[in-house]
């Protein structure tokens, strides 16, 4: 087991830059997972931390080790692919095997290894197999226990369960947590599926063009996303954005929308006035019971019932917004609800970078 | 196709089967010369059923055929025969070598001139043996390799055609499991053996089956390097038996000769094609 450290990571394709800079130092024992859109830069990354793609800058420390020159088999890691990469003539128990026997080990100790980890991961009835007799989820469970039995300081995952069916997924999520409580090792898993980044992860790392956005607890990364770009990613759906400018009254801070809405801020926000761009998750939102006044009037276009809860798309001064109201609310297309919002559980981001206002 | 169209099917049958008797019956008639003795091939019309004959004739042109119709000094047929197999075993092989190792390299490594290298074995597939024939000769000569197996098999080792396949091949073999074996620790020698040349066995099949058969059937050049009969192969013994002064008084014997000839090659593309098949059902990648 080891911690690894990230300080200034660079990674350019000629003339392309994939990876703009990453710093991060990820615990002994930590499981990070790296969450972002297709094309950040998530896999290149992991890449790099195997030894599989050069760094152009800065350096990688898995222990205390600066393994930027070291070989892959040298690093002390395993990985796990997104396409599973078995070897197709050979057995489970070869395939598990296969590496352990280049490093000479006797085959006692190999027998032993192969069979913990097929008792682990359940596997014991198909260790005669070729990886072609067995279901996607088996052969998943051959790619995690090649990386067990190598016993690594550091477990790398790309998206491994994305060839998985929606089920198997949640089930093999649920395996890969536990499989980390009980193996307690360093772990930096790659997904772009947020509820997997969210579920399984000590921290998240938000990418986004090739830069960490923000680093932190999931739950952190929720309540407090340092951009725009990362309130975006997560949370399902999408954090709503309004342009507004806040202004100082004699009632506190008000946020005004273009449509001249004014939305009182907390009075213990102390915001210099000028344009912001203003976060609302739309969990955040609800209907105005009789006698309250709303916040915010929503003219709904589409109402998506989704069994509990119902999702009102509408729009608000112009710009897309989404609340999610219980569905025994009763509201339908073209309906014109009235919104309460929680103003302390909103988001305030600067305008031009995006960047969070710490309030 | 899973329709059912009895009318077509009765068609591509039909063209089947007539195409296998034009292309069997030469053989079937070589079989039947080869089991009558002179007397019975000489009559008119040609027999077209068997004859008694037929392990006699074998059996007789297998270790005196040569000498009984006096060519080649006598050599035996068992000589020749295994002087054709060495040849294109060694043909088969080495070029199946040779050609792993070059497709391998062109695959997966970074070397300078590398599309140079890729570009000239792409040009000598424009260069078979009967165009460069006399420069080969000569340096062959020059190395005092005339009347020797390698002399025989060396110039014909080289093959673009299998590099290009291989070369296809390993193309398909998904980076990962490349990388995979990187992490796992095997260098590319060990990949190449534990992990390339399984993956490709049913090419490698296919590739002996086709290079076997050209080995077998070389003509052109041994002719040119096997000037002692002791290195002779049978093919080239064939062509001079059909020239020889006494021929048409040994016929069932040459006959037999050439079934004999024939043998090797179909042996090889029976006991190949079950892994061919076994290659197309479990497809493994
Ligand atoms: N070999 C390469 N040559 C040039 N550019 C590359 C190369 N590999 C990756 N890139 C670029 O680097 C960027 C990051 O790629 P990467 O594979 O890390 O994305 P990713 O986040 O893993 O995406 P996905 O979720 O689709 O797997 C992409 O814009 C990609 O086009
Ligand atoms: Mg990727």
């Amino acid at each position: 087991m080891a911690k690894v450290t990230l300080k200034g990571v660079k990674k350019s394709y000629g003339q392309v830059k994939a990876i703009h800079g990453v710093d991060m130092e990820i615990q002994d024992g930590e499981f990070i997972v790296i969450v972002g859109p297709s094309g950040c830069g998530k896999s290149t990354l992991l890449r790099m931390i195997a030894g599989l793609e050069a760094i152009t800058e800065g350096t990688i420390s898995i222990g205390d080790r600066v393994v930027n020159d070291i070989e892959p088999r040298d690093r002390d890691i395993a990985m796990v692919f997104q396409n599973y990469a078995l070897y197709p003539h050979m057995s489970v128990y070869e395939n598990m095997s296969y590496g352990l026997r280049i490093r000479g080990m006797s085959k006692s100790d190999i027998e032993k290894r192969v069979q913990r980890a097929a008792e682990i991961l359940q596997l014991q009835p198909y260790l005669q197999r070729k990886p072609r007799e067995l279901s996607g989820g088996q052969r998943q469970r051959v790619a995690m226990g090649r990386a067990i039995v190598r016993e690594p300081s550091v477990f790398l995952f790309d998206e491994p369960l994305s060839n998985l069916d929606a089920k198997l997924r949640v089930q093999m999520r649920l395996e890969i947590k536990r499989l980390h409580q009980q193996l307690g090792v360093t772990s930096i898993y790659v997904t772009h599926d947020q509820v997997e980044a969210m579920t399984l992860a000590d921290r998240l790392v938000v990418m986004n063009l090739g830069r960490a956005d923000q680093i932190g607890a999931p739950h952190e990364v929720y309540a407090r996303p340092a951009t725009t770009y990362v309130g975006g990613f997560i949370g399902s759906p999408a954090m709503n954005f309004l342009s507004c400018r806040v202004e100082n009254g004699s009632g506190g801070p008000r946020a005004v929308l273009s449509d001249g809405t004014a939305l009182a801020l907390p009075t213990a926000w102390s915001v210099p006035p000028g344009e912001y761009t203003l976060g609302i998750r739309p969990e955040h939102l609800r209907t105005a019971r009789p006698g309250e006044t709303p916040h915010l009037m929503l003219e709904v276009d589409v109402a998506e019932e989704l069994g509990a809860d119902t999702l009102l798309h509408g729009k608000i001064a112009g710009e897309e917004l989404v609340a999610r109201v219980p569905s025994y609310a009763g509201y339908h297309d073209h309906s014109k609800p009235g919104l309460i919002t929680d103003i302390t559980l909103a988001h305030l981001f600067d305008k031009e970078s995006g960047l969070r206002i710490a309030v | 196709m899973i329709e059912r169209r009895p009318i077509a099917d009765f068609v591509g049958h039909l063209i089947l089967i007539v195409t296998v008797l034009i292309v069997a019956f030469p053989i079937y008639l070589a079989v039947i010369a080869a089991s009558h003795d002179l007397a019975g091939i000489s009559q008119v019309p040609m027999p077209l059923l068997p004859g008694s004959e037929f392990f006699t004739n074998m059996a007789n042109a297998l270790l005196e055929g040569p000498k009984i119709v006096g060519v080649g000094r006598g050599t035996s047929a068992l000589l020749l025969m295994s002087n054709s197999l060495i040849m294109a075993i060694s043909i088969a092989v080495g070029k199946i070598i040779i050609s792993l190792l070059s497709a391998f390299a062109i695959v997966y490594f970074r070397f300078p001139l590398r599309t140079f290298f890729f570009w000239m074995i792409f040009i000598t597939l424009m260069l078979p043996v009967e165009v460069r024939i006399i420069p080969t000769f000569k340096v062959v000569a020059d190395l005092g390799l005339l009347d020797t197996y390698t002399g025989l098999v060396l110039p014909l080792i080289a093959s673009a055609t299998a590099t290009f396949l291989f070369r296809q091949f390993f193309m398909t073999v998904p980076d990962e499991l490349v990388e995979a074996a990187r992490i796992d620790g095997a260098g590319p020698m060990r990949f190449f053996w534990d992990v390339l040349v399984p993956l490709s066995r049913t090419s490698i099949a296919a590739m002996f089956v086709i290079q076997f058969i050209y080995g077998w059937n070389q003509y052109l050049w041994p002719l040119l390097i096997a000037a002692a009969p002791e290195y002779q192969t049978i093919v080239l013994a064939i062509g001079r038996l059909m020239r020889a002064p006494d021929a048409y008084e040994e016929w069932p014997l040459i006959m037999a000769m050439a079934v004999l000839a024939l043998l090797p090659p179909v042996v090889v593309v029976v006991l190949m094609q079950r892994w061919f098949v076994k290659g197309l059902v479990e497809t493994e990648k």
